[in-house]
């Protein structure tokens, strides 16, 4: 946890006084009230949307206590609906994690919905057109997978750094080109023969084995957990990370640090759509084995929400996949309970988006702090008294 | 005496964690030229931008022409007849000079915009306060100093009585600044009274009749300009004595490290910036380049470091040319750089100090291992550079958008000069500190000459060039126009020279 936390809630910081003391590891930027703050506004701003959310639900004459309680017994009431759950999450973090280390460098990478769908159908090639031996199949159809979803990101990248294109419209567009490219394909080209638009099954050696037998649970729960540490690393512990963090901050600086940003674009864009590439082709090998127009409920742009509740750090990507999996698995259990429709959990994830976006410029802690006045006469002291 | 034409009484404004304004009194007299005198931080123009409405006083009360003023925006300061001349012009470029000087207000034929009468009213307001503009040019077409008298223009047609002016010489040339204290004083002979903003001590003394001198955000004392002086001013200022001559041994250069021939670049709007400009530093010497801001400044110090296209010419360090590198190679070639910005050039705010020292050079070792970021040597180098430069922090772990100024462009320092480079360009590494930092700058550029480095030291504040160079270039429109020593300069040859009025024989 360091670093991270701090671009977002820097201005806690701002309190710090010479003498006041401040946990100090290794190079970390780890601070209690950074991480604390770092937890609260994810924690109340669900907290909020919850409640607003059951002010709707109560509109719509049904107890809210009763939906909730669907709502949270359908995410992860049983074994089956806990393992629901965590399937439902796996394309989540891998496409959240995209959206993440895009945002680090500043890019708003709205296209991991395309460059899913792109992962997807470069996955199903290779599970479906090769005849490989069991595990290199698999490992075949995953890399192909990233690849599609690379060269996916690779254009909206380039015309970014090198031609300076908006890279939130390039991607929005694009989403559109592959959402439709798809449902051609499966219309045509790589049809399956019978009545159904729909690809070829997924050859047994290319798929990502069950974890727990009976039920959907997949091994691609591991990879993404490895995903999301090696991002991790990538953001706190490489040279890479610091450059991508550095460009984000700053281009101009960058620029006189000596930093080809534009290279820099090029490769977060290619590491994001990477992994978006990978969370559809986790779907397609570990859940569905079949592409099929409009397989994704939106993985893509849930990823969005997922990386701001997560505060794009690595950890915060994965756990806040977790919950955006947990509501999907709930809502249908709601709705079938209830009759409220699925949708009113869209409803809910709308407003955690906005609450975290109105977060993110409010202090929790300017008002819990204890109220010690700096007088200017301290702050130009610091600053005066040198040599 | 007359009653004063504004009074502020127990004006308090307070910042989370900073009280800028500590219950401020200010008086000020008809026909008066008062001087705000403070280092940066002390509260002087929040002070101003709570009298003009920008933001509001937490406590304490204003009193202009003996009626109690609420200014809740700048239009109600307007109204009552207070101008405000910012340090950075609010001025639509693409508009000629009556366009900007009537924008916002009720035009006396609506809905026509009566532009004809304005200009007329424009062109009798620039002859009678000898505010010299042609009122159809447009404002990108002006200079800076024909810019602020469009902002002073825009302050009396709106009748205003009291004139604010926010540190307005601050991009002026020796002569315009004579220029802009005769229009002050023919302002205040008739009566209107005029703040101005500064932290210059020999302003107060040249233009102000009285000086309120501000320090932490309280008033430390009210004087009469005609019974102090700058040392006295000084103290109050910075609350101790002050020295103003930097001792400064006299340089021993050695071969040429840095030569630039016939530099040739474009600027941000694709024209030529540069032209044709020559000039060489030496080993252990201090080479000031002076000259008003956008003469192509920037852009020769961007083309050294690597980071703007030379068109042409060629830029020799140790004798290799190093025109078309890039800003790493250029800098493994051992230039350092202290950029003119350094919140966006020299610094990223929202990482750590740490971060920061490291910066460029996450690299290479010892920063970096196998593409493997070293926090702990990272941490430990940043630890004895903080000790080393004293930079006040509370830890390497804070975030540099947390740091004062001083301290910020102490980081800055730190992770270029601990590099012992062999070239040092310095563009403006003053700009916005107080004296005491300066100072600190000032030291540690002259230790770094000493040690052997060519420095090429870019600043439009003459001063500064003054009390450093030991040569001096002064630049106009990306040519050099001369280079004298820098005990032989004169201010009015340099003033001359900067405004392209006179241009030295080609020195050897």
């Amino acid at each position: 946890m360091r670093n991270h936390v701090g671009t977002t809630i820097g201005r806690d910081q701002r309190m710090i006084q010479p003498g006041q003391t401040q946990s100090k590891r290794r190079g970390s930027g780890f601070s209690w009230r950074g991480t604390l703050a770092g937890i609260v506004t994810p924690v109340v701003a669900v907290a909020a949307s919850l409640l607003i959310g059951s002010l709707v639900i109560a509109m719509l004459k049904v107890n809210p206590l009763v939906a909730y309680s669907y709502l949270f017994s359908g995410a992860v009431g049983n074994l089956g609906q806990l393992t629901g759950t965590i399937t439902n999450a796996i394309p989540l973090i891998f496409a959240g994690l995209a959206v993440t280390v895009a945002f680090r460098g500043s890019i708003f990478n709205i296209g991991g919905e395309g460059q899913l769908y792109m992962g997807a159908l470069f996955a199903i090639l290779a599970g479906t057109m090769l005849k490989l031996p069991p595990g290199i199949h698999l490992l075949v159809a995953l890399a192909a997978g990233a690849v599609g979803g690379l060269l996916w990101a690779l254009i909206p990248g380039y015309l970014n750094a090198r031609r300076g294109l908006n890279e939130v419209i390039v991607t929005i567009l694009m989403n559109y080109i592959a959402q439709w490219f798809i449902s051609y394909l499966v219309h045509g080209p790589i049809r399956e023969a019978g009545w159904n638009p729909q690809s070829r099954m997924v050859a047994a050696t290319a798929r990502l084995p069950i974890l727990i037998h009976g039920t959907s649970l997949h091994v691609g729960i591991i990879l993404a957990l490895i995903a999301a540490v090696l991002m991790h690393i990538l953001l706190t512990r490489t040279g890479l990370g610091f450059a991508i963090r550095m460009v984000g901050s700053n281009r101009e600086a960058s620029r006189y640090a000596g930093i080809n940003s534009a290279r820099v674009v090029i490769l977060t864009m290619c590491v994001s759509g990477a992994l978006a590439g990978l969370a559809g082709a986790s779907e397609m090998l570990g859940t569905r084995y079949r592409l099929l127009e409009g397989f994704s409920p939106g993985y893509g742009f849930d990823a969005i929400a997922v990386a701001m509740v997560g505060r794009t750090t690595a950890l915060g990507t994965v756990l806040g996949a977790l919950f955006f999996g947990a509501l999907r698995s709930g809502a249908t259990v709601m709705q079938s309970g209830t009759g409220l429709p699925v949708v009113a959990v869209y409803f809910i994830q709308g407003l955690i988006i906005l609450f975290m976006i109105a977060g993110s410029s409010v202090n929790f802690f300017k008002n819990l702090a204890p109220k010690k006045e700096v007088t200017a006469d301290d702050k130009s002291a610091k600053s005066t008294a040198v040599s | 005496m007359d009653q004063p034409l504004l009074e502020l009484r127990g004006i308090t404004k307070r910042f989370p964690g900073v009280l800028a304004n500590d219950h401020i009194d200010l008086v000020v007299g008809k026909g008066e030229i008062h001087a705000l005198l403070g280092e940066n931080g002390s509260g002087k123009t929040t002070l101003m931008n709570v009298l003009y409405g920008l933001q509001q006083a937490d406590e304490g009360e204003i009193h202009f022409e003996g009626k109690p003023l609420k200014t809740n925006s700048p239009g109600q300061a307007i109204d009552a007849g207070i101008g405000m001349v910012h340090q950075h012009f609010m001025l639509v470029q693409a508009f000629t000079v009556t366009e900007n000087v009537i924008l916002g207000m009720r035009s006396k034929r609506e809905p026509l915009l009566g532009l004809a009468q304005a200009e007329a009213e424009v062109k009798a307001l620039s002859e009678k306060y000898g505010l010299k503009v042609d009122p159809r040019a447009k404002i990108w077409q002006l200079s800076v100093g024909e810019q602020q008298r469009v902002e002073i223009l825009k302050a009396l047609h709106r009748r205003a009585r009291l004139l604010i002016l926010d540190e307005p010489t601050a991009v002026l040339t020796p002569q315009e600044t004579e220029e802009l204290s005769a229009i002050l004083r023919s302002l205040a002979a008739e009566g209107r009274s005029i703040i101005f903003i500064t932290h210059k001590l020999n302003e107060v003394m040249g233009i102000s009749n009285k000086v309120t001198v501000l320090r932490a955000g309280r008033v430390i004392d009210t004087v009469e300009t005609a019974s102090t002086n700058q040392a006295a001013l000084a103290r109050m200022m910075v609350g101790r004595e002050v020295v103003f001559e930097i001792d400064k041994t006299p340089a021993a250069p050695k071969e040429v490290v840095l030569q630039v021939e016939g530099l040739k670049a474009a600027n941000q709007k694709k024209l030529p910036a540069l032209r044709g400009l020559s000039l060489s530093v030496r080993a252990g010497e201090i080479l000031g380049v002076a000259g008003v801001d956008g003469n192509g400044q920037h852009e020769l110090a961007e083309c050294i470091i690597g980071v703007r296209k030379a068109e042409g010419g060629r830029v020799l360090v140790c004798g290799q040319d190093i025109v078309g590198l890039s800003s790493r190679q250029v800098a493994q070639r051992g230039v350092g750089v202290i950029p003119a910005d350094r919140q966006h050039q020299g610094l990223v705010l929202g990482l750590q100090l740490a971060e920061n020292i490291m910066f460029g050079n996450f690299y290479c070792e010892p920063y970096s291992r196998r593409g493997f970021l070293q926090l702990g040597k990272i941490e430990e180098i940043a630890g004895r550079l903080i000790q080393e430069y004293d930079i006040r922090t509370p830890s390497s772990a804070v975030e540099v958008k947390n740091l004062s100024g001083g301290n910020q462009q102490k980081v800055v320092l730190a992770r270029e000069l601990s590099r012992s480079p062999k070239v040092i360009v310095a563009m403006l590494p003053t700009r916005g500190l107080d004296v005491g930092a300066t100072e600190f700058v000032h030291r540690r550029i002259l230790d770094a000459r000493d040690r052997g480095a060519a420095v090429l030291l870019i600043s439009t504040e003459l001063e500064e060039i003054l009390s450093l160079s030991d040569r001096i270039a002064v630049m106009y429109e990306g040519e050099i126009m001369g280079v004298v020593s820098g005990d032989a300069a004169d201010v009015n040859e340099l003033g001359l020279m900067m405004a392209g009025a006179k241009r030295l024989p080609e020195a050897s």
